[in-house]
């Protein structure tokens, strides 16, 4: 028994503290800088984010480009499966043209006439700018979902923009270097956004599920009659999104009454972003 | 003159795990894009297992430490917290080698399932308790059962290339 203690000791100290033929270090030296590293980061050490910020900007580069040929592979197959939809989607699209169409023109009333009303109470919110940025590395893991974008600080870029893929919304920007940023998408687990489930207007934070869709959160216990179908708007709550940008349409409400929220974009399709900044024009 | 046993190559074989791995920390393969729910896995764990058990001390721990840095990067996550994971799976597979006398793969594989669980326990623990970053627990599990599960495939795949590696030696 006592030399099985013994041997146990001697594996774990040996596993720990010799260096082994072809190191540099042992074990325990690493094992306590990546302890270092992670505590100082906790506490903000300037040395570790002046590392961090240094690292992103070589890392995200190079990211993009060892992720190239998987990229290629990943959109051969989106690719590959559009074309076997092709058929179905055109016949889809043709029926929602119609539809649109005729939803347009009553839309246009409604703008004009919302644009009309809101100056009257002086809320007329307006991008006060607008980037372009190209994906650079969309990496969703299965535990974050971001991705890295090419316009940092030397763009203007900072903490909070909202980000859209077209007019939808894709979440807000939550590190910014100094050529890239990295945006937090709607659908991260840490993602809360304020918004409006329309047509009735109810209030709520739409939060993210590590999923393809969203969860609303504080829309189970009351009876607010919600639908598979009513949209969702960010409701302009907190002053960091202008309310009305559309975000997707309730999908399905479990048994429990969780209502779960699909984006109308496609977080796995992302090219090409815009990030606005909203500034109130008085 | 075999390709395989020119300097040069004989070089590019021997970094080919340390290539890989920061392949797969900068690239992420986990073929999330097929959108298959809570289907992902861990390629550096299985590899970084792999090599410092049966390695020959191939794997520099420094070139490790790098590439957990690298992956917190890509990532997202608190730097740090990957290499202390990756380290902590070195510690383990050193451990399996110092104590084994006639190695089996069927131990192996259980002793990384066991190593897998303790590491991303503690991976798990420190983003919440310390970071307050939200993980779904449900993800992360069926992460480490498919990374125990593609243990078995890539050893064998990586048994090829240390033969290959020994007999260029």
């Amino acid at each position: 028994m006592e030399t099985n203690r013994d041997d146990f000791i001697i594996a774990i100290r040996s596993a720990f503290l010799k260096k082994g033929t072809k190191q540099r270090f042992s074990l325990v030296v690493l094992l306590f800088f990546s302890v270092s590293i992670l505590v100082l980061g906790k506490f903000d050490f300037k040395g570790v984010n002046v590392l961090k910020s240094g690292l992103n900007e070589i890392v995200y580069r190079a990211s993009f480009i060892i992720s190239a040929p998987e990229n290629f592979i990943k959109n051969t197959y989106n690719l590959t499966i559009s074309h076997i939809n092709l058929y179905n989607d055109h016949k889809k699209l043709k029926k929602d043209y119609k539809d649109l169409k005729a939803e347009k023109l009553r839309n246009n009333f409604i703008i004009s006439e919302n644009i009309m009303l809101k100056s009257k109470i002086e809320d007329i919110v307006d991008i006060s700018s607008e980037i372009l940025a190209k994906v650079l590395v969309d990496k969703q893991s299965p535990f974050l979902k971001s991705v890295i974008v090419n316009r940092g600080s030397k763009d203007k870029i900072k903490l909070g923009m909202a980000v859209l893929d077209g007019k939808f919304l894709i979440g807000k920007i939550v590190e910014v270097n100094y050529l890239t940023s990295r945006v937090l998408l709607l659908s991260d687990l840490n993602s809360k956004v304020p918004i409006t489930v329309e047509p009735n207007s109810i209030q709520s934070i739409l939060t993210g599920t590590g999923e393809q869709f969203g969860k609303l959160q504080y829309t189970q216990i009351e009876n607010f009659n919600l639908e598979n179908g009513h949209q969702i708007y960010t409701s302009g709550s907190g002053g960091i999104f202008k309310s009305g940008i559309p975000i997707g349409e309730i999908n399905i409400i479990d048994d429990s009454k969780e209502s779960y929220v699909s984006f109308h974009s496609n977080f796995s399709q992302l090219r090409l972003v815009k990030i606005v900044l909203y500034e109130n024009i008085n | 003159m075999e390709l395989s046993k020119l300097p040069i190559s004989r070089k590019l074989l021997s970094l080919g795990p340390i290539i890989l791995l920061y392949i797969s920390v900068l690239n992420e393969f986990d073929f999330n894009y097929l959108s298959l729910k809570y289907f992902s896995f861990n390629f550096p764990y299985i590899l970084i297992f792999y090599w410092s058990l049966k390695g020959e001390g191939r794997l520099s721990y420094v070139l490790v430490f790098f590439a957990g840095l690298i992956n917190d990067v890509v990532v997202g996550l608190p730097i740090g917290i990957s290499s202390m994971t990756y380290l902590s799976i070195c510690v383990f597979a050193v451990y399996l080698r110092n104590i084994t006398l006639r190695p089996s793969l069927i131990k192996d594989w259980f002793f990384f399932l066991f190593t897998i669980l303790v590491t991303t326990s503690v991976f798990y623990s420190i983003l919440v308790i310390f970071f307050y970053v939200k993980i779904d627990y449900y993800n992360l599990l069926f992460n480490v059962l498919y990374t125990f599960l593609f243990y078995y495939f890539f050893s064998y795949i990586f048994g090829y290339y240390l033969n290959l590696l020994r007999r260029t030696k």
